[in-house]
C-alpha cells in the first residue's frame, strides 16, 4: 500500500548519481560556498597577493645573488616562489583546517553522514574545490609577479612539468594535512587560533619571508621536516635561474628529495585523515 | 512488544538498550517496538536519554549493550542501502551558510536513487518563498523546516525527528503537524521526540515516556498512565479553607457533599488529569525535574 502510493507520487527529478559525478557535484557545492563567503575569499585568495605587494614594495630591488652574477635575482622574485607555496598551503591546509571544524559545529558533516553519500565523495569534493582555488591563487600571484617584479614564466616544458608536480604534490599533502588537522580544533571557534600560528611558523622557517639559506642551521633542520620548505625549494627551481641553485643550502635544488618528502607527506596525511577525521563533535560521542 | 504484531512488521525494535558515557548512564535498558506505519512519540525531560536513544537508532552512536533493529538491520552496521531508506532530522539546526535553500535540497536529493522532486519537498515544508534565499538568512523555524526537507527528500520508510518543532511559532507548528500526518498517511513510520505534550497528543499513535534512561510508560496518548481510568479530584471550600478528595466515584462524593452542605457546595470542581498532569506525575515519581 505504502510503496504503491510512493511510486505513484514519486517524480524522480534528480536521479541518483554515480560516485564520480557526485564528487564533482560535491566539489561544485563546496566551491560555491567558498566564493560566496567574502571573508574566505579575501583571506585565502587575496592575502598572499597583498603580502607579496607589501614585501615587494619594501624589498623590491634588493639583489640577493653575489655581486656581478648574471642573471641577478631580486628578493621579490625569491619571495614570489615562497608566496605561491604559501598560497597552496593557505587554500589546502589553513582553509580546510579552519572551515571543517566550523562545518562540524554547525552539523553539516553529521547531516552528510546521515545520507548514503560515500565518505570519499566528501573528501573528493574538498580536494576538487581546493584545487580550483589553488589554481586561481597561483594565477593571481603569477600575474602580479610577472607584471610588477619581472618574474619570468617557465620557458621550458621541463620547468612547467616541475611546476606542475611540485604544485600538485604540495597541494595534495597540504589538503590531506588540513583535513586531518581539522580534528585538532575542538570547536570551530578555536580553529584559527590553532592553525594560524602553525602556518606562520612554517612560513618564517621555510624560506617564505626570508632567504632559507640565511636562516640558522637548527631552523633549517626544523623546516626541512615539513612540506612547505620543499615546496618553496621546488618552485625556486622553476622560477629562479639554474645558476641560483648554487645559493641553496645543498648547492642544488634537490628535486628528487622534494618529490620524496612531498610524497611522504601525502601518504602520512592520508593515514592521519583516515585515523583522525571526526564527523561529529566530541560532545556528541 | 506490541500485541498482535510479528517481528517482520516492526519498523523499529529495541530491547535492553544501554549506553553510558564516562560519568553517567544515559540509557539504562530501553525496550521499544514500533510497527510499520506508526507514529511514535518519545516524551521525556532534557537528559532523559531521548536523543541518545534516537541517535543509536540512526546509526550515529554506538551502544554498550542491547538489541537494536531498524528496518531489519542493526544501525551500528548501517550500509548505504539502509541509509537510502531512512530519513533523519537531527536535533538542532544544520547551517549551510551561503548556499540557497533549493541548492541544498537539490544536492541532498542527488544522494538517493528515488528522491522526491526537490521543489515539491520545499513546497511541502512551506519554504517555496525562501527557495532562492541563502540558508543563513532563514529564521530559526525556517532552518528547521529545511532540516525536515532534507529528512524527507529521500521518501524514507522510517523517519526520525528529534525535537522537530523547536523554534516554530504556533501556526508553523500546526502546518508541520499536517505534514507529518500526510507522511504518516503514505505509510511512513515516524519516531519523534518532543517536549510538547500537545504535539505528542496531536500526532502520535502511541507515546513512550522516558526518564533517567528507562522507558517508564508506553501507551496511547489517551490512556497514558491510566489517564482514562484515573481518579478524579473533587475540590470545594469549607470553613478552614479549600479541601479536595481523590476518588474513583466523584458523583458519590458530590452527592455526599451536597447532602452535608444542604445544597450548593462552595467552589465545587471535579477534574481529571490532563496528559500534562499524568506526565509530570510520572516524571516526578522518577525523581527527575520536568524540563
Amino acid at each position: 500500500m505504502s510503496t504503491l502510493t510512493k511510486q505513484e507520487t514519486a517524480q524522480p527529478a534528480v536521479r541518483e548519481a554515480g560516485g564520480l559525478s557526485l564528487a564533482l557535484a560535491q566539489g561544485g557545492i563546496e566551491f560555491k560556498q567558498f566564493v560566496r563567503t567574502r571573508e574566505s575569499l579575501v583571506f585565502t585568495l587575496l592575502f598572499p597577493v597583498m603580502l607579496m605587494l607589501i614585501f615587494g614594495s619594501i624589498f623590491g630591488s634588493v639583489i640577493i645573488t653575489p655581486p656581478g652574477e648574471i642573471p641577478a635575482v631580486t628578493l621579490s622574485q625569491y619571495f614570489v616562489t615562497g608566496m605561491i607555496a604559501s598560497g597552496i598551503m593557505a587554500t589546502g591546509f589553513q582553509n580546510l583546517a579552519i572551515t571543517i571544524p566550523i562545518e562540524r559545529d554547525r552539523g553539516v558533516l553529521k547531516r552528510y553522514r546521515g545520507t548514503p553519500m560515500p565518505k570519499w565523495v566528501f573528501f573528493a569534493g574538498k580536494i576538487l574545490c581546493v584545487a580550483a582555488l589553488a589554481f586561481i591563487a597561483i594565477v593571481l600571484l603569477l600575474g602580479v609577479a610577472v607584471a610588477l617584479y619581472d618574474l619570468r614564466l617557465p620557458d621550458t616544458g621541463q620547468k612547467w612539468f616541475t611546476f606542475g608536480w611540485v604544485s600538485v604534490l604540495g597541494l595534495i599533502a597540504c589538503t590531506l594535512c588540513g583535513i586531518a588537522f581539522s580534528g585538532v580544533a575542538k570547536t570551530g571557534r578555536s580553529g584559527p587560533a590553532v592553525v594560524t600560528p602553525i602556518a606562520l611558523i612554517l612560513q618564517f622557517t621555510s624560506g617564505v619571508f626570508f632567504e632559507y639559506s640565511d636562516l640558522p642551521h637548527w631552523m633549517q633542520q626544523f623546516a626541512a621536516l615539513f612540506p612547505l620548505k620543499w615546496m618553496c625549494q621546488g618552485l625556486r627551481s622553476v622560477f629562479l635561474p639554474e645558476s641560483f641553485a648554487s645559493q641553496e643550502v645543498a648547492g642544488s635544488y634537490e628535486l628528487g628529495r622534494v618529490a620524496l618528502v612531498l610524497a611522504a607527506w601525502c601518504v602520512g596525511g592520508l593515514i592521519l585523515c583516515l585515523v583522525g577525521f571526526r564527523w561529529t563533535t566530541k560532545r556528541e560521542g | 512488544m506490541v500485541p498482535g504484531v510479528t517481528h517482520e512488521e516492526l519498523a523499529i525494535s529495541v530491547s535492553g538498550l544501554r549506553k553510558s558515557y564516562a560519568d553517567n548512564v544515559a540509557v539504562a535498558g530501553v525496550d521499544l517496538a514500533v510497527p510499520r506505519g506508526e507514529v511514535f512519540a518519545l516524551l521525556g525531560p532534557n537528559g532523559a536519554g531521548k536523543t541518545t536513544t534516537v541517535e543509536i537508532l540512526e546509526g550515529f552512536r554506538t551502544r554498550d549493550s542491547g538489541q537494536v533493529s531498524v528496518l531489519g538491520i542493526d544501525p551500528a552496521r548501517a550500509d548505504r542501502d539502509w541509509r537510502r531508506r531512512v530519513g533523519i532530522v537531527l536535533q538542532g539546526t544544520g547551517e549551510f551558510d551561503e548556499l540557497k535553500v533549493h541548492e541544498v535540497v537539490r544536492h541532498f536529493a542527488r544522494f538517493y536513487p528515488n528522491p522526491a522532486d526537490p521543489d515539491e519537498v520545499i513546497e511541502r515544508v512551506g519554504l517555496t518563498e525562501k527557495a532562492n534565499s541563502r540558508t543563513h538568512t532563514l529564521s530559526g523555524g525556517q532552518k528547521r523546516r529545511l532540516d525536515v526537507a532534507l529528512g524527507i527528500v529521500n521518501q524514507p520508510e522510517v523517519l526520525f525527528l528529534d525535537e522537530p518543532t523547536t523554534g516554530f511559532d504556533p501556526a508553523a507548528r500546526r502546518e508541520f503537524w499536517d505534514l507529518i500526518r500526510q507522511l504518516s498517511h503514505t505509510g511512513t513510520t515516524i519516531l519523534l521526540t518532543t517536549h510538547y505534550l500537545d504535539e505528542a497528543e496531536a500526532l502520535a499513535d502511541r507515546v513512550g515516556v522516558i526518564a533517567r534512561g528507562t522507558m517508564i510508560a508506553v501507551s496511547t496518548p489517551a490512556e497514558l498512565g491510566g489517564r482514562h481510568l484515573a481518579t478524579a479530584t473533587v475540590s470545594w471550600r469549607e470553613e478552614g479553607g479549600p479541601r479536595s478528595e481523590d476518588t474513583d466515584r466523584p458523583t458519590e462524593v458530590v452527592q455526599r457533599l451536597a447532602a452535608s452542605f444542604g445544597g450548593e457546595v462552595p467552589e465545587l470542581t471535579v477534574t481529571r488529569p490532563t496528559l500534562e498532569d499524568v506526565y509530570l506525575k510520572m516524571i516526578g515519581e522518577n525523581g527527575q525535574e520536568p524540563a
